[in-house]
C-alpha cells in the first residue's frame, strides 16, 4: 500500500470510528433523555464492563471457546474479593497484575 | 474555552485526571509497544503508525487493521470492519451523555475523541459517584491517547526488546475491569444485569464474529436489567 492509499485508509478509519463517539454526546447533551432511557443507559456500564471481561476470563481466543481453566479467571477471583473489600483501583490492577503473575508463572 | 473559566484550583482537576489515568496507562504501554511491533513487521514505518494512531485511537481495530493491511485487505473492507468493531463506543458516548447536559459543543468534539473503553469506565464510574469534573475527565482521555501514541511508536522501535507478560502487566486493563464493574454495582438490579451480560457476551463471543459482542450482551443485558427493574417496581405498587 502506498503512503497516500494508506492516508485515506486511516483517515477514513479515524472518521468512522470518530463519528459513533462524537455523535451521542452532542446530540444527547442538548435535550432531556426521557427516564426509560436514561434508566436504560443507566445500566449500561454495568454490562458493558461485564462483556468485556467475559471472554477475557472464560474463553479461549482460537478457536473460540468456554473455559474454565484460564489463569486470567484464576486470578480473577482474588482480585473480585480485593476489589469489592477494598473498593481501591490501584490496590486491585496491583494485586491483580500479581495474582496473574502467580498463576501464570506456578500453574 | 468555557470549561477553564470557573476554576479555582487550577491544578486539582488536571492532578484527579492524571491519578486517575495511571492504570490505563499502564495497560496501554505493553498493547501499544505490542502493536507497534506487529505493525513494523506488517511492512508500516514508524510515521505511519503515529498517523494511525492520531486518527484512530482504538486498539483492537488498530490491530485488526494491521493485521488485514498486512493480508492484503483492500480499504473498503478495512474501513467497514473498523466502523462495526468500534460501534461500541455509540452506547459508551449515549451514556456519558447523561454528564454532560447542557456542556458546550467545542468542549464534547474535543472530549468525544478520547472516549475509549478504558477511559468510558473510568471516567463513567467517578461521574457516578458524584465526585468527577469533566476537566479531569477531558485531561484523562487526553493523557492516554497521549501514552497510546508514544507506545506505539515506541514499539516499532523498541518492542522486540521487552519480554512478553513481564510483571503479570498484561492483567492490568482485566483488573481495572474488574474494579470499575465493582464500582458499578450500587444495587441487585446492577449485579444481575452484569451476570445476564457475562452470560450473554460468552454466548455471542463463540457464535458471533469479530467483537460484535460487546454490543449484542450490552444491549440484552440492560434491556433484561431494566424491563426486570420495571417488573418489580410494579409489583410493589400493586
Amino acid at each position: 500500500m502506498n503512503s497516500r492509499d494508506y492516508l485515506y485508509l486511516v483517515l477514513a478509519m479515524g472518521a468512522v470510528t470518530y463519528l459513533p463517539r462524537m455523535l451521542p454526546l452532542v446530540l444527547l447533551s442538548r435535550r432531556k433523555l426521557p427516564v426509560w432511557l436514561a434508566e436504560w443507559l443507566e445500566l449500561i456500564p454495568a454490562a458493558i464492563l461485564s462483556a468485556l471481561i467475559a471472554p477475557a476470563i472464560f474463553a479461549q481466543s482460537n478457536p473460540r471457546v468456554i473455559t474454565f481453566g484460564k489463569p486470567e479467571l484464576i486470578a480473577a477471583i482474588p482480585t473480585l474479593l480485593f476489589a469489592l473489600k477494598t473498593r481501591s483501583l490501584a490496590g486491585t490492577v496491583l494485586i491483580g497484575m500479581f495474582c496473574y503473575w502467580l498463576a501464570v508463572t506456578f500453574l | 474555552m468555557n470549561c477553564c473559566r470557573n476554576s479555582g484550583q487550577n491544578t486539582g482537576y488536571l492532578k484527579a485526571g492524571l491519578s486517575a489515568a495511571w492504570p490505563i496507562c499502564l495497560g496501554f504501554v505493553p498493547i501499544g509497544l505490542s502493536l507497534g511491533v506487529l505493525a513494523q513487521k506488517g511492512g508500516l514505518i514508524p510515521w505511519q503508525i503515529a498517523v494511525m494512531s492520531v486518527l484512530v485511537f482504538a486498539g483492537s481495530s488498530q490491530f485488526i487493521a494491521v493485521a488485514m493491511i498486512g493480508g492484503g485487505a483492500s480499504i473498503p473492507a478495512i474501513v467497514a470492519t473498523t466502523f462495526v468493531v468500534n460501534l461500541r463506543h455509540l452506547l459508551m458516548s449515549s451514556a456519558l451523555a447523561v454528564h454532560f447536559q447542557g456542556v458546550s459543543r467545542r468542549f464534547l468534539v474535543l472530549f468525544a475523541y478520547g472516549v475509549t473503553d478504558e477511559s468510558f469506565a473510568a471516567n463513567m464510574a467517578r461521574f457516578t459517584s458524584g465526585e468527577w469534573d469533566r476537566r479531569s475527565a477531558l485531561t484523562l482521555n487526553q493523557l492516554t491517547n497521549a501514552i497510546w501514541i508514544i507506545s506505539t511508536v515506541a514499539g516499532a522501535y523498541l518492542g522486540q526488546f521487552i519480554p512478553a507478560g513481564a510483571f503479570g502487566i498484561d492483567y492490568a486493563l482485566t483488573g481495572m475491569f474488574i474494579c470499575l464493574l465493582v464500582f458499578q454495582l450500587r444495587n441487585r438490579i446492577f449485579a444481575i444485569t452484569a451476570v445476564i451480560s457475562t452470560i450473554c457476551s460468552l454466548l455471542a463471543y463463540i457464535w458471533l464474529p469479530g467483537n460484535i459482542y460487546v454490543i449484542v450482551a450490552s444491549c440484552l443485558a440492560a434491556t433484561a436489567g431494566f424491563l426486570l427493574k420495571r417488573i418489580w417496581r410494579s409489583r410493589v405498587v400493586l
